[in-house]
């Protein structure tokens, strides 16, 4: 396989005056993930910091309920910050120190992924700024504050439709601004070359877990790893160690918004098209003139209007299969798993298991399914309350 | 030798930049027709794109307002055939790669010959991905304008042996957008530039007034105003024709100026 590319998708699509810098940044991933110390530091930090490995549970009540398949959650949601996008931000904050930048940047949407940055910025002694749709830091006012407090400065985003594919477009221009000693710590599998790959394997470390876990607790693979897709990073490194094991179905979930025939949805596996965006050639919600279309999921994660390459390679190869979900059906999930197992999921990761409660019980009883839950719902709390009508503050 | 070549045979070159659409196809028309008139000696087209990453917020909001007011790429092509029935200005596209690739590479170089486009410049296409375009661009007698920045150095070879029309040389790290001072040594860049080829070079990026103009066309080929131009369009609307017209008659005498002083 060519360089960076997942089939016809991915590449580099990049004004040239970033080309040094993503270059620099494939050379020092290429030592560094070789290098025995990097890897000790790195591992010592997702121990120590981080808190993995993260838990294994099995959802015992959710699995009677269901009467299907035993249901396992693989447990994100209790890393420190609260998402599995640490994983992937000690790696790459980690090799920025390595190369010698003193800022980081990044793009977020819930705010996960900036409060991971802000977090791993202010235990390496980095300068951090994040880039934040202005109508995601009115959705997610606490995590502003929560990265302010980490001492990072939040920038909200004005432009476009004002979510996470402008906070994305911002960092991007940031970064042909300052570029000698910033590097820009994408959050998702997505972007050009070499992001894809480093994001996914800083975030496959949930999958070597998991498979180790379940072969310990059931001396068997899963029959079925279920996952949420935005960008797709949580869903790859669910997704990762399982490519190879042809037997195990790999399912990603994609925010349907209000329904993938209503035009408010972020399907793009269901309703995008090939095009070249944010760097990558890969699937994305577009018109016929390829006008990014606005895309909506009432979970800011979730809504952005493209996915990393290498899942439309997998939806291409028919490796990984992609569903989606609605807000709806979302919130639902995130109160039965609330209330069911005592676990308040990310708005995110309730898309995920909103699929779970539609397959478990249709599968036997030996049969087992993985689901991801990525982070926690504490950010959410006030959200789903507006949603069912409730005003509260937070 | 493409239409664009030429130009740059005769003199320094004074490449206007206006967003195709803004604030209407009707206006955009006639923006053209005008800077052609008032010695705009290449014109650059934008076709708005809902994400354009390399731009400031002046084509940004540009873009915003022409895809508001309905503009599509076809109607943009419309235009360009009108134009041609009064204008034999080099005009080129600059545009994102995605309004490219889902119009269809093919398609989209095709209508470019046949209605008269000369070249295109697509900021989010660097050297290593050029194949994308490159053949079709070829195969229809498009040139396909290379880029190089302050942060290329040893790539500026590797870029430069390959270019055609002319290379664009951006000024500064950064969008586009005015700035008050250019700090990039751009006479080192163009020195490198013509240690390979003798493409012509013009700068781009950061420059509005004659001065910055005089200078820029001095140590180079061409001066490249984009912002500049835009901003009188969102000042003045359907009534900026005459506002561009005298800007660009100034900007073209400063460049002239600059062909003076180099006593070429």
């Amino acid at each position: 396989m060519e360089t960076g590319r997942f089939g016809e998708y991915g590449g580099q699509y990049v004004p040239e005056t970033l080309m040094n810098a993503v270059h620099e940044l494939e050379e020092a991933y290429e030592h560094y993930k070789h290098d025995p110390v990097f890897n000790q530091e790195l591992e010592q930090l997702m121990k120590n910091y981080a808190g993995r490995p993260s838990l294994l549970y099995y959802a015992e009540k959710m699995t009677k309920d269901l009467g299907g398949a035993k249901i396992y959650l693989k447990r994100e949601d209790l890393n420190h910050t609260g998402s599995h996008k640490i994983n992937n931000v000690l790696g790459q904050v980690l090799l920025a120190k390595k190369m010698g930048k003193t800022r980081v940047i990044a793009e977020t949407g819930a705010g996960q992924h900036g409060v991971a940055t802000a977090t791993a910025a202010a235990l390496m002694g980095m300068e951090c700024e994040i880039f934040m749709g202005k109508e995601d830091t009115e959705r997610q006012a606490l995590n502003v504050f929560r990265m302010e407090l980490l001492g990072a400065k939040v920038h909200p985003v004005m432009t476009g439709t004002m979510t996470l594919k402008d906070a994305v477009n911002e960092a991007m221009r940031e970064w042909t601004c300052r570029v000698k000693d910033t590097l820009y710590v994408l959050g998702s599998v997505m972007g050009p070359h070499p992001f894809p790959m480093i994001v996914r394997d800083f975030q496959s470390v949930i999958s070597r877990e998991s498979k180790a876990q379940i072969l310990e607790a059931e001396g068997k693979l899963p029959d079925v790893v279920v996952a949420c897709v935005g960008g797709g990073s949580n869903a790859m490194g669910s997704f990762y160690e399982y490519i190879q094991d042809k037997n195990v179905r790999l399912i990603g979930c994609e925010a349907a918004g209000l329904g993938v025939d209503n035009e408010k949805n972020a399907a793009t596996i269901a309703n995008g098209s090939v095009g070249i965006f944010h760097g990558m050639k890969s699937l994305f919600c577009q018109n016929e003139y390829g006008q990014i279309a606005p895309v909506y999921s009432i979970s800011a994660g979730l809504d952005y209007p493209g996915i990393g390459p290498e899942h439309a390679m997998l939806h291409k190869t028919g490796r990984a299969s992609y569903v989606p979900v609605t807000d709806e059906e979302a919130v639902g999930a995130f109160e039965y798993l609330s209330r069911t197992e005592g676990i308040i999921p990310a708005i995110e990761s309730a898309h995920a298991i909103a699929h779970v409660m539609k397959i478990a019980g249709k599968m036997e009883k030996d049969q087992i399914i993985i689901v991801t839950v990525s982070g926690r719902g504490d950010k959410d709390v006030a959200a789903i309350a507006r949603y069912r009508g409730v005003e509260i503050y937070e | 030798m493409s239409r664009i070549r030429k130009i740059f045979e005769k003199e320094k070159a004074f490449i206007a930049f206006v967003t195709g659409g803004d604030p209407d196809i009707e206006t955009s028309y006639e923006l053209i027709k005008t800077m052609a008139a008032n010695g705009a000696d290449i014109i650059e087209i934008g076709i708005p794109f809902s994400d354009p990453i390399a731009e400031g917020p002046v084509i940004q909001e540009a873009s915003l307002r022409a895809l508001n007011a309905g503009t599509t790429t076809d109607m943009l092509f419309d235009m360009v055939e009108k134009l041609r029935k009064e204008i034999d200005t080099p005009l080129i596209f600059m545009t994102y790669v995605n309004p490219i690739y889902v119009y269809g590479t093919k398609r989209f170089m095709e209508r470019c010959a046949q209605t008269g486009i000369d070249g295109l410049i697509v900021p989010d296409v660097p050297f290593e991905e050029k194949e994308e375009l490159a053949d079709f661009c070829k195969a229809n007698g498009v040139d396909l304008i290379s880029m190089i920045a302050p942060t290329s150095m040893e790539r500026i070879e590797l870029i430069a042996k390959e270019a055609e029309g002319f290379i664009y040389c951006v000024s500064s790290l950064g969008v586009t957008g005015v700035r008050s001072e250019i700090k990039t040594d751009i006479g080192t860049m163009i020195q490198h530039v013509k240690t390979v080829t003798d493409v012509p070079c013009a700068v781009g990026f950061g420059i509005a007034t004659p001065q910055q103009a005089e200078k820029m066309a001095g140590l180079s080929d061409g001066a490249i105003v984009g912002s500049a131009i835009v901003k009188l369009v969102a000042k003045y609307g359907k009534d900026a024709v005459p506002y561009v017209a005298d800007y660009v008659k100034s900007m073209k005498a400063a460049v002239i100026k600059a062909q003076n002083h180099s006593g070429v």
